[in-house]
């Protein structure tokens, strides 16, 4: 009797879950109705965006995403995996140790809008003379600003994934691996590495999918432009960034509407990216991946 | 599902929230809408409050937010920065109208280096907007300027990234002495800018240009005042070099005045008007029986709106708001009069 409660109650849960997520499906795509009829399939591919003639295409929005994330995670993917490995193989004394948790944890804690700011103060000013140095327009503001504290917002994730994974091991493995012979080195990327892989890679994509979608702190550093970046020092926008900037005071019914299906694209691009990374990871198991 | 309702549902909790604060105080109303006027609002409400004890919330979630929840009937009064087009008014069950509040004024900002005061026309600041001129010494510039040695430096215009009411003043204005601008980009909240770099909200442009030089861009006249930024004199239509000025923004809407005060105040035809001012206003239901509404809360709305447009006018000043000119008060004088509660004026 009770455990058929329990369950009951765990199967209410699980139900709520898949209510809330059919809902705000239903409700996205209801509400892009209006835009996706005016616009058709050109939605996906068109690159204007104008309220005031009501034309809506997606295509600058659906570039400066992929490109701001992707550029992210290839700054953030070397720095991150090399502080989780430092932090999950080498640091011995707990001490280091717990100070290097600390700092991790307040830096993913820190709310985005802090870090726009910093943007603003600090790496927009470099990337504007970085930009003079190679002669683009000085903005400062843009693709690479935003992608730069994209990759610094996500290393505390990736890296603390990495060390987590890494002291999943087990410690017998590691220990045959000294047995035999092995130096440090050997056993961090012949054994531990291996074995983490699928826990480290669920932390890049985890980090991905925050990056897709963070919203604050890119409005505030790219530029805002709706156009199709085409360099690093490019202005352009994001799909969230867009939503953000123009939500409140949309000109129009269909200026909303395509403003939903902005956020219906940003969630699929979202669900693909999961789905991309669970197929490479079941194809990529190694030895140890099992 | 029923379109707006989401924003709605949103709205509805958060006066939800703020009613909960002040449901002791009992006698409250509510309003929402434009930000632009918010700090003068709020600043009027609270000397309101003081004075009689009532207390008025106000929102600012933006104009066209004000607008859907009047259209709701969720709030007493919504404020916006733009009037009511003849073809929306289908979009409300019952009459509405316009009262005129505070005027304010969107300026031209820049950073060039050596702080000089520039000169320009609204034909010029369309083609920079339009990325037809690019350098600061380009010859269009420099014959308005002739007494300021102009940079070889490259324009990076800046713009508002959010919907706002600023960025429907700002493009109202060159659309307005613009054809090729009117043609090409428009006016709105959002328009799809030919150039430049997008900042949100009046600081983060004001922010943009402090910090670049070369920079020019459009803010609110408190903004470039706070933050003692350059602004440029503009020429208005009668060939007038006009700086944004309270007397000046105020002078914009000293002259002919419609009844029901639904007047684009860019490009002002008043001889010492600065061209690109803008009215704000209140938007009330002419009826107020409707809903649950009592007769003593549609008094309190009507005489709220009869001390905005008279004594309250003195608070904004202070925060660079141009008070209304005498034309405007009549005219809203007349407005809050024929506000009704069962076809009775409340005000007499």
């Amino acid at each position: 009797m009770n455990d058929r409660r329990f369950n009951a109650l765990l199967g209410f849960a699980a139900l709520v879950i898949v209510f809330i997520f059919a809902g705000f499906l239903f409700t996205l795509v209801v509400q892009s109705l209006p835009a996706v009829k005016q616009e058709g399939a050109a939605f996906l591919y068109g690159s204007e965006w104008n309220p005031v003639t009501t034309r809506f295409g997606a295509l600058p929005f659906i570039i400066g995403t992929v490109m701001t994330s992707a550029i992210a995670l290839i700054i953030a993917i070397p720095l991150s995996l090399s502080a989780g490995i430092v932090m999950g193989e080498y640091v011995n004394s707990s001490w280091v140790r717990s100070v290097l948790n600390t700092l991790i944890n307040v830096l993913a804690s820190i709310p985005s809008v802090v870090f726009g700011l910093w943007g603003i103060e600090v790496v927009i000013p470099l990337v504007r003379n970085l930009a003079m140095l190679v002669g683009a327009p000085p903005y400062g503001a843009g693709i690479l600003s935003a992608s730069l504290v994209l990759a610094i917002m996500i290393i505390p994730y990736m890296s603390s994934m990495t060390r987590e994974a890494l002291m999943n091991v087990p410690a017998g493995l590691r220990e045959g691996a000294f047995a035999l012979g092995l130096t440090k080195q050997e056993v961090v990327t012949g054994i531990a590495l291996p074995f983490a892989k699928k826990s480290i890679f669920a932390g890049i994509l985890l980090s991905l999918g925050r990056a897709l979608g963070e919203t604050m702190a890119v409005t505030m550093l790219i530029g805002n432009a709706t156009r199709i970046p085409t360099s690093l020092f490019s202005l352009g926008n994001t799909l969230a960034s867009v939503i953000a900037s123009q939500f409140n005071e949309a000109a129009s019914d269909v200026h909303r509407a395509a403003m939903m299906a902005l956020a219906l694209i940003l969630l699929i691009i979202t669900m693909i990216a999961g789905w991309f990374g669970r197929t490479m990871m079941s194809k990529g198991t190694g030895a140890y991946g099992k | 599902m029923k379109r707006g309702s989401v924003s709605k549902n949103l709205v509805l909790l958060a006066l939800f929230v703020v009613g909960l604060a002040s449901v002791v105080g009992a006698q409250t109303l509510l309003g929402s809408g434009a930000t632009f006027p918010a700090p003068a609002y709020t600043k009027m409400f609270d000397e309101y409050y003081k004075l009689t004890g009532i207390k008025v919330n106000y929102q600012g979630i933006g104009s066209s937010g004000g607008l859907k929840n009047i259209q709701d009937r969720v709030v007493d009064f919504g404020g916006s920065d733009s009037f009511i087009k003849d073809a929306d008014f289908s979009k409300y069950t019952a009459p509405v109208v316009h009262i005129p509040t505070v005027i304010g004024a969107v300026v031209v900002t820049y950073n060039l280096p050596g702080n000089p005061k520039l000169r320009l026309t609204g034909d010029v600041v369309a083609d920079i907007y339009l990325g037809k001129i690019t350098k600061w010494n380009d010859k269009a510039i420099a014959a308005l300027n002739p007494d300021v040695k102009l940079p070889n430096l490259a324009i990076m215009p800046v713009y508002r990234s959010d919907g706002s009411g600023t960025t429907f003043n700002f493009t109202a204005y060159l659309s307005a002495v613009s054809d090729e601008w009117k043609s090409k980009v428009g006016n709105a909240n959002s328009v799809s800018w030919p150039t430049g770099q997008g900042a949100a909200q009046n600081a983060g442009v004001a922010g943009v240009v402090k910090q670049t030089q070369g920079t020019v861009g459009y803010v609110e006249l408190a903004y470039a005042n706070q933050n003692s930024m350059a602004v440029a004199a503009i020429k208005n239509s009668s060939g007038m070099w006009v700086d944004p000025s309270l007397d000046s923004i105020s002078a914009a809407a000293a002259g002919a005045f419609p009844a029901d005060t639904r007047i684009l105040l860019v490009n002002t035809d008043a001889k010492e008007g600065y061209p690109i001012s803008a009215l704000t206003w209140i938007i009330v239901y002419r009826e107020q029986n409707y809903g649950n509404r009592s007769r003593e809360q549609a008094e309190q709305l009507a005489k709220l709106l009869w001390w905005m447009i008279h004594d309250g006018q003195k608070y904004v000043t202070a925060l660079d708001y141009a008070t209304l000119p005498p034309p405007a008060v009549k005219a809203a004088e007349a407005i809050v009069k024929s506000i009704t509660y069962n076809g009775q004026a409340l005000i007499k």
